[in-house]
């Protein structure tokens, strides 16, 4: 066993603080009132290399490992949530999907510009009436020889508008169901192509998110990744190293709320004494403090798996519901420390609580991600 | 034309201070070790020139005197963007040593601007400068806010009483540097920590110095004093306590 970190790893980590410490934390709140697009800061971001951590270099990117990508994570969590999952979505989807799975000439073509953030991409599978259950895709398309024509509508897109390059998942074979789902790389661009309103959400607002509508919209075969039926393989592998991803968001999430909980407790005062004193607010801030140990632990796990090319699955199910369900505990805790300034948004803790909210819905809801552990633990 | 920064591997800003060995020595368990921040800007800025130089200024070089420990500092300015770093393997004692050993490491390498933070953020000293330039016999500037680069020359912004100066230097020169010549330090990119792996950093043994100083006794200051309330219609109160108290008045 060894728990201690590189010094890479240890000044990626630095890295990813500093930069929110200081430049993201300037104007989050504003941009969380205004459900305002992070573009400056998108823009620093990739010149530092986060949008494509852990993409191979000769394709422009950090060739970083997944335990980096985590730290990272955390620390940008830690402050804007809304920015990590713009991160998290063009990381771990969209990049390591064409990485993974992709041909060499699609690495060719899309990779440089994910990775160095000149493009960000969006992953498009949820649909109006297929979120958890991802196998009744309604979206179609379907096969005219040399190309296909995609028609249908994709529901809580992140990334939506600001990306360039879809993964769009869709069905040409119904009667196959679920083995005749494909996926594609759609150019945003692409005649047929339009965009529903700006969500509004209740957290991640600064993050934009749309539904997608595609009519009769071209895509060559060359867009299609692996084989004819591949789609839904793809989309559930895909996610399955994405969410270790969004446990490190939601890990961040709850790292942050007890940061500002264990500072707040110590300054503010009640019946003569700092509140860190009473024994009720100090079993909170333990209490806290052990979720996320755990927390940050199992995300390091599969993190860890992933990187030595073992099976991470049920670690990385493990992770996203554990860091899911503690990140809504926790913030939730840290606005009680806070109390009354805990609930108006100059103290932060009750973003964090709206936007922990999302980590048990998205990537696959907590629910869900029993269902995957429970499986793999009970089949024969 | 060849830039060299000197760096002092010090606490972070937030570390809790505590002492050992009967308050003679600094107790450095769990402590995060950064750039001095002086240091941090010195470099980025030496790092911004050497970019807007069209290759005239080929490299920025790192320099620090410390123990093994202290080469993830080192290793840290490379990320950011230093070409090479040398560490001189001795224990930092006080200004006059480090600024020996920097000139004996550092007298043959022909460097045409050292910069140095005006002190470091933990002992204060604000001398190894000062002192490095005389070692070396060569100008040093100091109270320098700015650094420009222009016509194959420096020239730097020194802050005087009532408002600043240009000063075009000679080179080589010691640039002794506060706030001003970088508004924020520059953050290391991916590209640049995966770069930091390979490139050189050189250990340069110690040195004989002279030992001049020994710590004796370290003593924190003492604690805040709670904050006293005073009514706003008691203004008679309030300036008693100004007058007596606080001393202020």
């Amino acid at each position: 066993m060894n728990f201690e970190l590189t010094e890479e790893q240890k000044m990626i980590r630095d890295a990813a603080r500093d930069f929110a410490q200081r430049d993201l934390i300037s104007d989050v709140i504003e941009r969380d009132y205004k459900a305002a697009y992070p573009t400056k800061h998108i823009v620093e971001l990739s010149a530092l290399g986060f949008m494509g951590m852990m993409v191979d270099p000769k394709y422009e990117g950090g060739g970083m490992d997944t335990v980096s990508y985590i730290l990272a994570m955390e620390e940008i969590s830690k402050v804007d949530a809304s920015v990590s999952v713009i991160m998290s979505v063009n990381n771990s989807l969209v990049c390591y999907g064409i990485q993974k799975y992709g041909t060499e000439e699609q690495k060719q073509k899309y990779l440089p510009d994910l990775a160095t953030g000149r493009k960000i991409g969006a992953f498009l599978l949820s649909e109006p009436e297929a979120g958890s259950d991802a196998t009744m895709q309604r979206t179609m398309a379907d096969d005219k020889g040399d190309h296909y024509v995609l028609n249908g509508t994709k529901n809580w897109i992140t990334n939506a508008n600001s990306a360039s390059v879809y993964l769009v998942i869709a069905q040409t074979h119904p009667e196959k169901k679920h083995h005749g789902i494909n996926v594609f790389i759609v150019d945003k661009d692409t005649p047929g192509i339009s965009l529903g309103p700006h969500e509004d959400k209740m957290g991640m607002r600064s993050s934009d998110t749309h539904s997608v509508m595609f009519t009769d919209v071209k895509v060559p075969k060359e867009n299609r990744i692996g084989e004819d039926g591949f789609g839904f393989k793809f989309a559930m592998k895909t996610l399955e190293a994405g969410r270790i991803g969004i446990a490190a968001q939601a890990l961040g999430l709850a790292s942050g709320a007890l940061e500002r909980s264990i500072q707040y407790a110590k300054e503010r005062k009640a019946f003569g004494t700092e509140i860190a004193n009473h024994q009720a607010i100090a079993f909170k801030i333990a209490d806290m403090a052990v979720k996320v140990e755990n927390a940050r632990n199992l995300c390091l796990k599969a993190a860890w798996l992933k990187d030595q090319g073992k099976p991470f699955a049920i670690a990385s199910s493990m992770a996203k519901q554990y860091c899911a369900d503690i990140a809504m505990e926790v913030t939730t805790e840290a606005v009680q420390i806070h109390g009354g300034y805990g609930y108006v948004k100059e103290y932060h803790v009750e973003r964090l609580m709206r936007e922990a909210k999302l980590t048990q819905i998205y990537e696959g809801t907590s629910e869900i991600q029993k269902i995957v552990i429970s499986r793999n633990l009970l089949r024969d | 034309m060849k830039i060299l920064i000197c760096i002092s591997n010090v606490p972070d800003t937030t570390t809790k201070i505590r002492f050992v060995n009967d308050n003679t020595a600094f107790d450095t368990n769990g402590v995060q070790w950064i750039i001095n921040p002086w240091d941090e800007l010195a470099l980025t800025r030496a790092l911004e020139l050497k970019e807007g130089s069209s290759g005239a200024i080929e490299k920025v070089s790192v320099i620090s005197v410390g123990p093994q420990s202290s080469e993830p500092t080192l290793r840290k300015a490379l990320a950011i963007g230093a070409d090479d770093a040398i560490r001189v393997n001795a224990e930092p004692k006080d200004a006059f040593a480090v600024a020996q050993q920097l000139a004996e490491a550092i007298k043959d390498e022909g460097y045409d601007l050292i910069i140095s933070g005006i002190e470091s953020s933990d002992y204060n000293g604000a001398a190894v400068g000062g002192m490095l330039a005389e070692f070396l016999g060569i100008a040093s500037v100091s109270s320098v806010s700015g650094i420009n680069f222009e016509s194959g020359g420096f020239q730097v912004k020194r802050e005087i009483d009532g408002g600043s100066e240009m000063v075009a230097a000679q080179t080589p020169f010691v640039a002794i540097i506060q706030k001003g010549v970088a508004i924020v330090p520059r953050i290391p990119s991916m590209r640049g920590i995966m770069q930091a792996r390979t490139k050189p950093l050189k250990v340069v043994e110690s040195s004989a110095t002279d030992n001049l100083t020994e710590f004796v006794d370290y003593e924190l200051p003492p604690a805040k004093a709670a904050c006293k309330m005073v009514d706003p219609e008691n203004m008679k109160e309030l300036v008693n306590l100004l007058h007596t108290e606080a001393k202020v008045l």
